[in-house]
């Protein structure tokens, strides 16, 4: 008699975290002196720095809304900051898109009303990167904006979700976005769905997704990020309450990667 | 930068006393920390009073060009980035950001440090690229300086990756460092009225009337030299900035050494 045996390969992940388990984090307020508010964000091995400039004088002048300010945001990887061949300083393709969808991902929260045919300029750096960077990108412009008092209704926070391997993971970093040139597997179809919330409505202002993955899959990883991003939400807090001398009260604006919940029965040791 | 703030300026060196309180030929305090990128080859971050800079260096495997088959290739790059000051702007780079990139890339390369030929792998068919991209996290004056400072510790702090059958291996790192001989150090002198000024605030900067940037070695040679601003420089300034731009080499030079 044959039995064919099927074994779930991705049940313990690379970096021995569990699938619903961020990477460490950390979080700066107030780091660009010359800025009006600034932020660090760290994310595993993904750094972001956010600046924010303004509200000012919107120039070219033909893009000013004589009705509200407007947000733009100017997303940017430092030629050293990625693992393999220097990257080409100045736009490009991806990093115009990534620009796009940050102000949208931002957008929600604000409001400019108050300050019309102006412009509050967010400009976001890479200088080390290991995926996940438009999200790291998102959680320092965030922190940033806070620190600038543009005036929002919450703290935007991004994290990627996805599937590899048949197992749904939060916060995935570059080894398992490529997880089938690491470690063999038993399907290569690796889904990547950076997603941007507001933390006290669970709405959400940015999902992109590359990848296969059933809809079920999909509804499943979307439903396990809401942790994250409570988690990640509380370090910008915290980063910002640091700041201000503010007493913290629960956790601090490091995270040394113990599991988001406490009932998670998938952690892997 | 308007009249009054400039007499301002000129005024209080008159009295011996900078606006922030140095003396006129009196370095802000230096931090220097180096392989602070993982993502790069070498890395260095630096911090001179408020002017903060992070340096990384790439490496790649080209093909030579055709006059100097035999040698490989340096490049330093610099951009402005609009996050670094309120100054600057999104876009390719300006006037201002290639200048401060060409004069440290010259710095650095006249010195010579660099041994071109041991960067080749086979005549004419592949070197050793290096390319070293400063970016500079806040501005407050004197990125020409601190920037060379970075690019030298970050090509110190440089490890080959591994280069096997034709292909570069980003992901694991050699013990072979890139050759470098001697450290080359890019001084800037400002000249504010009858004052010579050295490791220049923003502030200062818009006020000068001429800087100079000289570039000088260990051995007390000079590399590369770069003349800014609207006003002339008589030879006496030249003279007396020169001297003043050696000696304070000297000590950026000890503070590079022990990073």
């Amino acid at each position: 008699m044959k039995t064919k045996v099927i074994i779930m390969v991705y049940n313990k992940r690379i970096d021995g975290r569990g699938f619903d388990e961020l990477r460490p984090i950390e979080a700066k307020a107030g780091v660009i002196k010359n800025a009006d508010g600034s932020a660090y964000f760290k994310m595993g091995k993904t750094i972001a720095y956010a600046a924010v400039y303004g509200p000012r004088e919107m120039f070219p002048k033909f893009q000013q809304d004589p009705k509200k300010g407007v947000l733009r945001c100017n997303y940017n990887m430092m030629p050293f900051s990625g693992a393999g061949e220097r990257v080409r300083p100045g736009p490009s393709r991806r990093s115009k898109e990534i620009s796009m969808v940050t102000e949208k991902a931002l957008l929600p929260v604000i409001d400019l009303n108050d300050y019309p045919n102006a412009v509050v300029d967010v400009f976001i750096e890479l200088p080390q990167t290991d995926a996940g960077s438009r999200c790291c990108g998102i959680n320092a412009a965030a922190i940033a904006l806070a620190d600038a008092g543009i005036p929002m209704k919450d703290l935007i926070a991004a994290v990627a979700v996805g599937r590899a391997d048949g197992q749904i993971i939060v916060d995935l970093n570059y080894e398992e976005e490529h997880l089938h040139e690491f470690i063999e597997v038993e399907s290569k179809e690796v889904a990547d769905i950076p997603v941007a919330m507001i933390p006290s409505t669970n709405e959400i202002t940015l999902l992109q997704m590359d990848g296969i993955i059933s809809k079920e899959d999909f509804m499943n990883a979307i439903n396990k990020v809401k942790g994250a991003i409570q988690k990640i939400s509380e370090i910008q807090r915290n980063a910002l309450k640091d700041k201000y001398g503010e007493s913290i009260e629960n956790g601090e604006s490091i995270y040394n990667g113990e599991s988001i919940y406490n009932d998670s029965d998938d952690r892997t040791e | 930068m308007d009249y009054d703030t400039k007499k301002h300026i000129i005024e209080c060196l008159d009295k011996g006393v900078r606006y922030d309180g140095r003396k006129k030929d009196q370095l802000r305090d230096i931090e220097i920390k180096t392989g602070v990128i993982e993502t790069a080859e070498g890395s260095a971050y630096v911090r001179c009073g408020n002017t903060e800079v992070l340096a990384g260096v790439k490496m790649a495997v080209e093909k030579p060009f055709p006059d100097t088959p035999e040698e490989g290739i340096l490049m330093v790059g610099a951009e402005l980035y609009p996050l670094s000051s309120a100054k600057y702007e999104s876009g390719p780079p300006d006037n201002k950001a290639i200048e401060v990139a060409r004069v440290i890339d010259r710095g650095i390369r006249e010195s010579k440090s660099i041994d071109n030929k041991r960067l080749c792998i086979a005549a004419g068919e592949k070197v050793w690229t290096i390319n070293v991209d400063i970016a500079p996290l806040n501005d407050d004056g004197n990125l020409i300086d601190v920037g060379s400072m970075a690019a030298v510790a970050a090509i110190l702090n440089a490890k080959f990756p591994k280069y096997e059958d034709g292909k570069v291996d980003y992901k694991v790192k050699t013990d072979e460092s890139i050759p470098f001989d001697k450290i080359p150090v890019a001084i800037t002198v400002l000249k504010l009225g009858n004052h010579y000024v050295i490791d220049p605030s923003d502030l200062e900067q818009d006020a000068a009337d001429a800087r100079l940037t000289v570039t000088s070695l260990e051995d007390g040679k000079l590399c590369a030299m770069q003349k800014g601003g609207d006003n002339p420089l008589s030879i006496e300034d030249i003279d007396k900035m020169i001297t003043l731009a050696m000696i304070k080499a000297d000590e950026i030079r000890k503070l590079i050494k022990n990073s």
